[in-house]
């Protein structure tokens, strides 16, 4: 419940900072899918946590090392909304100009995803792809036994 | 699985227009905002609105999930589809310009196609784990 809220204002963020495309796939995957997917994985398993009796004091201290390492690591990021930094100058103008003359889509997003980064998103679809099947793969069969119980 | 009157009144009412702007997002993604992930998406939660509230058989019998496993794979193989036709066609893989005898209009049928790719893809993906987590009640 929290997560679909906190994912619904993250796609008013997103559409404040003019990123439409991305804030209308938050909306829909974090405030919808994620949501249904979470309730169902809780009506499945049960809504009480197995206690573990150790302290976890280990992966505690990878999370903080870890946590420490990135918020270390955003110190050398340029400034939000800076015009200068350097992925605004690599290819960013080249997409922007030429985009609609070369491909007749005016949504440079879409043209940009589709068309000159084909190959990313041929592997994100790949991505996707093997995520079903996994989870197929991993639930399908339990059904398959009960099945042949019967 | 037995529901309110007033959620199945509401969801006959809501699940079209989902749909429908699940396909406005597909095919209008060239021009506003939108495109295959989010198509596939919207339309799988249309989908899974409908499973929920007229129960899991009537949805099965609307769509089988070996139906669903077809287009889990169907999408991506058209999508790698229409690279390899790039290819036949003398271009690079995933060159669209081959694909017409203006390379702009080819460009347009390359994306129009691969976001159909994309769209079945999440949709079939969405969808099927949605029905292994369903089927596989305890």
């Amino acid at each position: 419940m929290l997560s679909g809220v906190f994912s619904l204002l993250m796609a008013g963020l997103f559409v404040t900072l003019d990123a439409v495309d991305v804030a209308f796939t938050e909306a829909a995957v974090g405030g919808g899918i994620t949501t249904v997917l979470l309730l169902a994985t809780i009506s499945r398993t049960g809504e009480t946590e197995k206690r573990n009796p150790a302290f976890p004091l280990i992966p505690l201290m990878i999370v903080i090392s870890t946590g420490a390492l990135l918020i270390y690591g955003t110190s050398d990021m340029p400034l939000f909304g800076d015009a200068i930094a350097p992925i605004h100058q690599h290819v960013s103008p080249l997409y922007l100009s030429e985009a609609q003359n070369k491909t007749g889509v005016p949504n440079v997003v879409t043209a940009i995803l589709a068309s000159y980064r084909g190959y990313d998103t041929l592997g994100e679809v790949t991505v996707i792809f093997s995520a079903g099947v996994g989870v197929l793969l991993l639930l399908g069969s339990k059904r398959r036994r009960d099945e042949n119980a019967v | 699985m037995p529901s309110d009157v007033v959620i199945r009144t509401l969801a006959k009412l809501l699940i079209p227009f989902v749909m429908l702007f699940a396909l406005y997002v597909q095919f209008h993604g060239d021009f506003g905002p939108g495109g295959g992930f989010q198509a596939g998406v919207i339309f799988a939660a249309g989908f899974i609105i409908y499973s929920l509230v007229f129960g899991f058989k009537n949805a099965k019998r609307l769509l089988s999930s070996a139906l669903l496993r077809w287009l889990l794979s169907g999408g991506l193989l058209l999508y790698s589809g229409v690279g390899i036709a790039c290819l036949f066609a003398g271009g690079n893989y995933l060159d669209y310009s081959t694909l017409a005898s203006d390379p702009v209009v080819g460009q347009h049928i390359g994306i129009m196609l691969v976001e159909l790719g994309v769209g079945i893809t999440v949709f079939a993906a969405m969808a099927a784990i949605f029905y292994a987590f369903e089927s596989s009640d305890p």
